[in-house]
């Protein structure tokens, strides 16, 4: 995959499957502040490797030191073979990056922001030009190519920053909050376009703080608070670790919930953790790992002659997450899940 | 490891020289697109000569010329060369105001995570801003002819564009570092105007120093700003040059030499 020479180095490691990002023991403090304190992480090629986290948890500090953008205190990274201190440069060579911070310029129209960085990346004019040509062709930005950036829709914004990032055919693409403020329908949009460039075969590390986004698009995932990695592993393993999903079951007549939830604990049919009561909403939430779960509980409710008001599934919130994984809440506030995130399941 | 051969500094910094002029020119594109999507960005450099030359030749033109010897017209003679001056400095705060914009809206980022010499980014910016200062010193001397200058020495005029082009890129590295130092383009605008203001009003750009309290000489003597506005008008008008023209390139190299590896320093450390 890639390049496998570049100014005349080789690179360490070309196996197919070998280790597209190999990090050991990160570290970078500001003052204080342990911004990353002693982080490992392997991504394999070709898989997309979720790192899951809060605002400050210290996701976007490691995407700029495995960028180049920052030094690291202490610790190694190797992307693609070549070491983020000693081969910066080589290694900017067969990265992308698209990101809250790395940007399109919005005063250049698309095609421009291109063709730029084609040449940036020394591509001839002609290579420049017919690379730019394809991009917006295949993000679908033909149409706006001669607009500036900073006139575009959020969505078609990241569109163009994906593009951008596609340029060299990186062999690792960061991908660093993408959707991140987007509206629900745009970030399908982004989230379809990340599937179709994963199905190329980049190797992607994605930051996100939606349990929803990883799961979509990431085959493993790194959960980080606090500049450390709490857990880590395949999707599934680590979705059955904070109980899969989350039925929230609702009774009509508000009296019913504790009852209700007590009864549910006591058949033992749930997920790992216990159900716990959402007075609030007037819900029960209760941790499961399957469908057959999910009918178990209607069917013993059901049975039980309570009358449900509705019954939702939704994904566990980073929240969520964080409580069943380290037993507090994430330590930086943020946003809840996106509200999207619920299915209706009928009644 | 396939890399111990090289030191990992020499493997790193092998860009060749078409490289560099390539990605030079890729960047000079994207500032000139910038003038032209934005055309108003060019209205300091257009507007800038014509103000100021009016102001000061019939504000105070009248009344300084008069100490001169000369009147309004002996003034203009005065007052043009050192306009020159002060157009390049105050126009070379523009490399500061932009990097800051850059570094602010992540597009900086982009470029510093592309295999691309850093030094780079910098030269396209000061080449940019070194032809907005032609331009704005082309209008400044339409407005100056018709405001009534004599052009007598046209080697003499390009000398002193000259000087003044190499005095500003060397102060655009001061700028240059507080675009990568400062927090935003205001506080680098702000910074940049308590800088200029003091300098430009504190020599003999305006009005001859022999008028002013000891003090205040002292400053304008050492002020680069009056060797360069001094400088350029021997050039431009006849009369002695060399002290003034060899303290105004002493005053260049120097803050080049002090400035230019710490901007790129900051540049290269910026978190």
């Amino acid at each position: 995959m890639g390049v496998d020479t570049v100014d005349g180095m080789t690179r360490i490691d070309k196996e197919p499957g070998g280790a597209a990002v190999t990090v050991r023991g990160l570290v970078k403090h500001y003052g204080e502040t342990k911004a990353l304190d002693g982080v490992d992480l392997d991504v394999r090629e070709g898989t997309v490797m979720g790192v899951l986290g809060p605002n400050g948890a210290g996701k976007t500090t490691l995407v700029r030191i495995l960028s180049t953008l920052l030094t690291p205190d202490a610790g190694q990274a190797v992307v693609a073979g070549y070491d983020v201190v000693r081969q910066p440069r080589q290694l900017r060579r067969v990265i992308g990056l698209t990101g809250q911070y790395a940007s399109v310029d919005e005063k250049l129209p698309g095609w421009e922001n291109l063709y730029m960085i084609g040449r940036l990346l020394d591509l001839s004019r002609k290579d420049a030009r017919a690379r730019a040509d394809e991009l917006l062709e295949r993000f679908s930005l033909t149409e706006a190519a001669k607009r500036p950036a900073g006139t575009y829709s959020g969505g078609m914004r990241r569109r163009l920053d994906l593009a951008a990032s596609m340029i060299g055919h990186p062999a690792v693409l960061y991908l660093d909050e993408p959707t991140t403020g987007l509206d629900p329908r745009t970030r399908n949009e982004v989230w379809d376009e990340v599937k179709r460039m994963v199905g190329d075969g980049v190797t992607v590390l994605l930051t996100t703080q939606y349990m929803e986004e990883a799961e979509q698009l990431a085959s493993e995932l790194t959960v980080v608070d606090r500049g450390k990695v709490i857990a880590n592993g395949g999707i599934e393993e680590l979705k059955a670790k904070v109980g899969g999903r989350t039925l929230r079951v609702r009774p009509a007549d508000p009296q019913e919930l504790r009852p209700l939830a007590g009864y549910l604990d006591d058949l033992g049919i749930t997920g790992l953790a216990t159900s716990t009561v959402d007075t609030e909403r007037g819900a029960v939430l209760v941790p499961i790992l399957s469908d057959e779960q999910l009918t178990a509980v209607v069917g013993a409710v059901t049975a039980r002659g309570i009358t449900l008001a509705s019954v939702t599934t939704e994904l566990p919130s980073l929240d969520e997450v964080f409580l069943s994984l380290t037993g507090h809440r994430a330590s930086a506030p943020q946003d809840t899940a996106p509200a999207d995130d619920r299915e209706e399941v009928a009644v | 490891m396939t890399t111990a051969t090289l030191s990992p500094t020499a493997a790193d910094t092998r860009i060749p020289l078409r490289g560099h002029l390539r990605h030079t020119g890729a960047l000079i594109r994207r500032n000139l697109l910038w003038i032209r999507q934005d055309p108003e960005s060019m209205f300091d450099a257009l507007l800038m000569p014509i103000v100021f030359t009016l102001l000061f030749v019939y504000v105070f033109g009248g009344s300084i010329g008069q100490a001169l010897g000369g009147g309004q017209d002996g003034y203009v003679q005065y007052v043009i060369p050192g306009m020159i001056a002060m157009m390049s400095m105050t126009l070379s705060q523009g490399v500061g105001t932009g990097f800051s914009q850059d570094f602010n809206s992540g597009v900086m980022d982009r470029f510093r995570s592309l295999p691309i010499g850093r030094g780079s980014v910098l030269f396209a910016k000061i080449t940019v801003e070194l032809a907005r200062m032609l331009f704005a010193t082309t209008v400044l001397m339409i407005v100056a002819v018709l405001v009534g200058f004599d052009i007598t020495r046209w080697p003499g005029l390009f000398a002193a564009v000259g000087l003044s082009a190499v005095f500003a890129s060397s102060i655009m590295w001061v700028f240059l570092t507080l675009g990568v130092v400062l927090k935003n383009a205001q506080s680098v605008q702000a910074m940049g105007f308590l800088v200029l203001f003091p300098l430009q009003f504190g020599s003999s750009i305006f009005a001859p120093t022999a008028s002013m309290p000891g003090w205040l000489q002292a400053f304008t003597d050492y002020n680069p700003l009056s060797t360069l506005a001094d400088a350029a008008r021997g050039l431009m008008l006849g009369g002695p040059v060399a002290h003034d023209l060899w303290v105004t390139l002493g005053w260049s190299a120097a803050i080049t030499a002090v400035m230019a590896p710490v901007a790129i320093h900051k540049f290269r450390t910026k978190s």
